[in-house]
């Protein structure tokens, strides 16, 4: 459909959590902002194979994220951050005490392998359905339910349970499970 | 046993392993929205505000040739900035 200015503002208005999918994927802010421009740039100029009616923000966060993924592919994730510099590009800078457990939780959202991290940031931060963030991903809703399954129990084991890092991921995986009494 | 005593009070309610995970589900849930919101909150920031409306009319590139009537003649802000 053409660029009418209705869905000009509708794109302006995907804008904020444009970015904060893409930090949350990349995990630094200024190359967030960089994928969120070239989003832009992507959309606007194939905006005439945007169905009317459909779903922008999917459809804008599908091109987000195959960008990030080509580029990540070319990146190989060069830009690790446990320093947490993402931090330093919020503009609220947590309390002492909460800003330590946000930058764990930052450092433990990265160990999470890309498949399980965007799914679990598309259905548990941007809210999307299984439904959306499947065909957001390309794949079938019983895998997105499956790996955000995953992210969560390993989010589980790095937060929650003591030596994490002496076990690696498996074996507190499986502690937990079983901690659960299956 | 004291081992798993001293773990079991840092990963919280021994015994009760059903309602621990779902408390640190929702824990994590709350964390993550915590981290993307802060993010939302922010608003749009002006270097894409402005890139929209530049952008307002792609007629630059014959590739994307309008169907009907080009859109109302484009306010072009060619200059940058």
């Amino acid at each position: 459909m053409p660029l009418t200015d209705s869905l000009r503002d509708d794109i302006l208005a995907s804008v904020p959590s444009l970015r904060a999918f893409a930090i949350s994927l990349s995990g630094n802010g200024d190359r967030a902002d960089d994928l969120v421009q070239e989003t832009l740039l992507r959309a606007l100029a194939n905006i005439d194979s945007f169905q009317p009616g459909s779903n922008l923000p999917a459809w804008l966060f599908t091109i987000l994220r195959n960008l990030f993924r080509s580029d990540y592919r070319k990146r190989r994730r060069e830009v690790e951050d446990p320093e947490g510099n993402y931090a330093k590009t919020l503009k609220t800078q947590p309390a002492q005490g909460a800003h330590l457990e946000f930058e764990e939780f930052r450092a433990a959202l990265d160990k999470l392998p890309q498949d399980q991290r965007e799914a679990l940031i598309l259905v548990g931060a941007s809210g999307f359905s299984y439904e959306d963030a499947a065909a957001i991903c390309g794949c079938a809703v019983g895998t997105i339910k499956s790996r955000v399954n995953r992210a969560r129990t390993k989010l589980s084991a790095l937060l929650y349970v003591d030596g994490a890092d002496d076990f690696g991921p498996d074996e507190t995986v499986r502690a937990v499970i079983g901690g659960g009494g299956g | 046993m004291k081992d798993v005593k001293s773990q079991a009070s840092k990963t919280a309610a021994p015994g009760k392993p059903g309602r621990l995970n779902a408390e640190i589900q929702s824990r994590i849930g709350h964390q993550l929205r915590a981290m993307y919101d802060d993010v939302v909150r922010q608003g749009v920031p002006d270097r894409f505000a402005e890139l929209i409306r530049k952008l307002d009319v792609p007629s630059s590139d014959p590739q994307l040739g309008p169907t009907g009537a080009p859109a109302a003649p484009a306010i072009k802000n060619d200059g940058r900035d």
